[in-house]
């Protein structure tokens, strides 16, 4: 292989300083904006709902009216004969014998058979030439339901003569529930709590309520399946884990997992709502029997159906404290309502029981979370997973005992906050920094907003008014209130899951220009992923251009985009794969020049700005000469440290990864006449261990303080407790804050590194979801003395009406 | 029925359109134009907002016969509708100054030079909701991009209020709203600048 003539020279040549500057713009730590960001702006961008292809039908789906109930029949005749009608399935049609799916209990069927167990199953599926078609054909099949009592609470569902929400269960929890309906439970008991109440000067208890919150992303549930020559199928969807929907998927169609082909089209948000299969297996069964390509898009009101939703949750809490502010002991119970299928309950469970004590040192704790199985709406991933629900009722009790001990609700938290070391009710110890009484000081120490803002010259400015102009105070009853709130949340997947991602990436010369190719299966569901990757890429690679390509799973998988763990887990891998290349770009350079400057066998080598340069900054060659015609194409694994699970009885285990910490200040204006609320502020400081791009950790703490506002004053899916029916699957009457009910939210973002993690860093996405609600919520206490114990907080609340 | 109207400029006809389709399906589904998002389909979110003969609407509320001899302006069409708007005022918004009303309206989607779509010419709004971070999942964006346009066109510095009350048919789920006041106080500033050199 000839020597590139300007190659040979320069390393042999005057050394060239690159030391001013030299780093690679775009790499980590910059604001670097999305990749995606103009194809998103004009429009091109193909969300999963954009998806076109020549003559494709579009799919519908048929779903239960009622909660549960048995089947008796269903007859398609009449849908079957409608023009333009293609396919009319039902579950006698599934071609294997799987006929469920799930993402731990293979519970939840393709197409309910025999029962349905919540309003809004599905129960047969139609594809037409148009989705009006489609519609009105589902709208013709005619079942025969025969009504079942409904269960929806924990006395309904473990009451002795419960009926059973599934019969038979065989999976791997059954053994230590005490009763069918219980999905899951996990006891933590750690010290002696009954023994240390004896040292309690005060003891409070409470009773909280957390509704039903919906991940509300704005793009619907939808895809396109394609039919392939080889009998297999080409999905494009909208999901937050390729490879998990695949493994569930194949065994349904009975196809090899190498012949359902899956790639990521544009996802509209996800939060948890697309951990759970929605429309993916119907668009394959119909698009495999119609031989055709078959797209589905749900409207709002199905979407409200296609997901899970945030657990429900009933919480018990007893604290005691000295009269010098120091925590004695804790004993919660946690009752989530899983609904009808367990989707992720088990480890909401586990995460709603080892987070339960929230950021605090205790060591006397007697702690119990469970998830029921009921005829509600199933439930289960949404940011924040179990640790919002808890942090809702901790929070509240540490205002509680605050007030009865006559302190400062943020000195008494200080006083008891954790830190590095702190051993978790588990037995696991914070062996990284948690800097939780330092964060609180932060959101304290913040100038607070001017008062009575709304008062002009000329009288009230209505619009900053709580209800603004549709209301009708001129500020008579309002009153102001401040809260405070802090949380604790693990990171990525605990309790031993093998938690790993792969990445491929390939360096190769295109047009004279080293180039990267990053190659990872990641869900981009608008976290900023794509464009952390390839801020990734240019710190370790030195290289300025890199293409991120498409994720499907033609590579490994890259895990779930949840629990904070994407950019920790598959940024890790995108690392540790760009070391790889590094690695191997060295030896060729070292073999192509090593015997032209010492430097090649001696120094510590670096790429940066496109060449490979000494740790001195002396560059030795341009990368387009190391490469010339070859490419360095890797793709590896990338593991975290392990977890283990929580043991059965004790709840004892070093069962996760890593913690991230939020606290929030909110201020509010009530007016108590109308009872309506105004978030004038919600401050938030965050540890994100490091800021890989400010911009958008910003942006996702921004949008996780809003979730929780929402979940404080608004947001909850009403089932009716009577029939387990829906009652608001809409966005007229499941209300998602707008940009009227937001308030101004200025963030606090400290870096104290990880040192167990990729560049120290520090998932971000879920924690500010935790403090946000319990905030809000302490400082409507604040300004009205009411004690609210539920949430959300709706007018009638707040006036006693 | 046939449906014959404007879209971005070009004339544009519609075949075989059920009565009951709405104005955000035929954009869609019959004329290839997705940017204007499916979001609730109710008129809730304003996520497939339009303009129809200039003013914003929520296309899915919009049956598709009612728009027969309208002009439609949708997310694909705003940066040359920008373009067009500046130069018929004499400014210089996007820095394509003196594109003519006839070469605006020769309109048609075009391919971008990458995967990016870098090198597209953008309307000051567009680029803003980049700079400020405003865009993550990005399905409420394009509705957001046309009824904060239309607001800074009416209303070239707004007040905070002034853009909350604009923006507050348009959901978003992602950003929390507070880097989309950003967006829209960027672009108004630039927007500014750009009217004081001229």
């Amino acid at each position: 292989m000839a020597l590139n003539p300007r190659a040979a020279t320069a390393p042999a040549g005057t050394p060239t300083n690159i030391s001013q500057g030299s780093q690679t713009k775009g790499g980590i730590g910059e604001s670097t904006l999305r990749p995606d960001g103009t194809l998103k702006v004009t429009g091109e961008f193909a969300y999963s709902s954009d998806m076109w292809h020549e003559d494709m039908l579009w799919g519908h789906t048929l779903r239960s009216t009622v909660a549960h109930a048995e089947i008796r029949s269903i007859d398609i005749s009449e849908a079957v004969a409608m023009p333009g009608v293609y396919a009319v399935l039902t579950y006698d049609d599934l071609p294997t014998e799987v006929k469920n799916y799930g993402l731990e209990i293979q519970d939840t069927p393709v197409l309910a058979h025999g029962k349905v167990r919540h309003h809004g199953e599905p129960v047969a599926l139609v594809a037409a030439d148009h989705p009006e078609t489609a519609r009105r054909a589902a709208a013709k099949i005619k079942i025969d339901y025969a009504e079942l009592p409904v269960i929806t609470d924990e006395a309904s569902a473990t009451a002795p003569d419960a009926i059973l929400v599934h019969e038979g269960r065989d999976d791997h929890h059954i053994g230590h529930v005490p009763h069918p309906n219980i999905v899951h439970r996990q006891p933590i008991v750690r010290g002696n709590a009954d023994e240390a109440a004896r040292r309690a000067d005060v003891i409070v208890k409470g009773e909280y309520t957390f509704g039903m919150q919906d991940q509300a992303f704005l793009g619907p549930e939808s895809g396109l399946a394609v039919p392939s020559e080889d009998g297999g199928v080409e999905l494009y969807v909208a999901t937050q884990w390729l490879h998990s929907d695949l493994r569930q998927i194949a065994p349904v169609l009975g196809l090899p997992e190498d012949k359902v082909r899956m790639t990521l089209s544009g996802v509209g948000g996800a939060f948890g709502g697309r951990e759970d299969l929605s429309m993916q297996i119907h668009g394959c069964l119909l698009a495999l029997h119609t031989g055709k390509p078959v797209k589905i898009v749900y409207n709002r009101f199905e979407s409200f159906f296609g997901h899970v939703h945030r657990h429900p949750a009933k919480l018990y809490y007893e604290h005691g404290a000295t009269k010098d502010g120091k925590l004695t002991h804790m004993k919660c119970r946690i009752v989530l309502d899983g609904g009808a299928y367990a989707s992720a309950s088990p480890a909401v469970v586990g995460n709603a029981s080892s987070l339960s004590v929230g950021p605090y040192v205790l060591d006397d704790v007697d702690i119990e979370a469970i998830a029921l199985y009921t005829n509600n709406p199933p439930c289960g991933a949404m940011r924040g997973f179990g640790a919002v629900q808890a942090c809702f009722a901790y929070e509240a009790q540490m205002d509680k005992l605050a007030a009865e001990l006559g302190m400062d609700p943020v000195e008494f938290r200080q006083l008891n906050a954790m830190e590095q070391g702190t051993i978790m009710p588990t037995g696991q110890p914070v062996d990284s920094p948690a800097p939780v009484a330092e964060l609180l000081r932060r959101v304290k120490s913040r100038p607070l907003p001017p008062e009575r803002q709304w008062e002009t010259t000329e009288g009230a400015d209505v619009r900053a008014l709580p209800g603004g102009l549709s209301n009708t105070t001129h500020g008579e009853g309002v009153v102001r209130g401040v809260g405070y709130a802090v949380g604790i949340k693990n990171v990525g997947f605990s309790e031993g899951f093998d938690d790993y991602s792969t990445a491929r990436v390939r360096m190769e010369v295109i047009a004279g220009e080293p180039v990267v190719t990053v190659h990872t299966a990641m869900a981009e569901v608008g976290q900023g992923g794509v464009t952390v990757h390839a801020q990734i890429a240019r710190t370790e690679l030195g290289v300025a251009q890199v293409t991120i390509q498409p994720a499907d799973t033609q590579v490994g998988s890259a895990g779930s985009t949840s629990a904070s763990r994407q950019t920790y887990v598959t940024g890790g891998a995108v690392k540790n794969s760009c070391e790889a290349v590094r690695e191997r770009v060295l030896e060729i350079g070292r073999r192509r020049f090593g015997s032209y400057h010492p430097a090649w066998a001696t120094a510590e080598l670096l790429l940066e700005g496109g060449k490979v340069v000494t740790d001195g900054g002396e560059v030795l060659a341009d990368l387009v000469d190391v490469l010339e015609g070859e490419a360095v194409d890797i793709e590896l694994e990338w593991r975290h440290r392990p977890t283990e699970a929580f043991d059965l009885r004790t709840g004892q285990g070093n069962g996760h990864v890593q913690y991230s910490f939020a606290a929030h200040r909110a201020v509010v204006e009530v007016d108590t006449e109308l009872g309506l609320v105004k978030v004038i502020e919600l401050a938030c400081a965050q540890d994100v261990g490091k800021s890989l791009n400010p911009l958008s950790v910003v942006g996702q703490i921004q949008g996780g303080t809003i979730q929780g506002l929402g979940v404080a004053v608004m947001e909850e899916i009403i089932v009716d407790p009577k029939t387990a029916k829906v009652r608001n699957p809409s966005f007229t009457d499941y209300l998602i804050p707008t940009i009227l009910d937001t308030p101004t939210i200025p963030v606090d973002v400290l870096e104290l590194a990880d040192e167990h993690a990729p560049y120290g860093l520090r998932g971000i996405g879920e924690a500010p979801t935790l403090s946000s609600t319990p905030a809000v919520l302490a400082a409507i206490r604040n300004a009205t003395g009411l004690e609210l114990n539920r949430t959300p907080v709706r007018p009638e609340h707040l006036t006693g009406t | 029925m046939r449906v014959n109207f404007t879209v971005n400029g070009r004339r544009q006809e519609a075949d075989d359109v059920w009565e009951g389709e709405s104005l955000l399906y035929v954009l869609r589904e019959r004329l290839g134009l997705p940017g204007s998002k499916n979001a609730c389909e109710q008129g809730e979110c304003g996520s497939c907002t339009v303009r129809l003969d200039g003013v914003p609407v929520c296309s899915c509320l919009v049956a598709a016969g009612q728009v027969e001899g309208c002009e439609v302006v949708t997310v694909e069409g705003l940066a040359d509708f920008a373009r067009q708007r500046d130069a018929e005022r004499g400014s210089c918004g996007t820095g394509a100054c003196g594109t003519s009303l006839q070469d605006a309206r020769l309109w048609s989607a075009k391919g971008t030079d990458s995967q990016t779509g870098e090198g597209t010419e953008l309307a000051p709004i567009q680029q803003a909701f980049i700079d400020a971070g405003a865009v993550q999942c990005g399905f409420c964006t394009p509705g957001l991009l046309v009824a904060a346009d239309e607001l800074l066109e009416r209303n070239a510095e707004p007040s905070d209020a002034d853009i909350r009350e604009a923006l507050s048919g348009n959901l978003c789920r992602c950003t929390g709203y507070e880097k989309i006041l950003d967006a829209v106080r960027l672009a108004a500033a630039r927007q500014e600048r750009q009217e004081e050199a001229v």
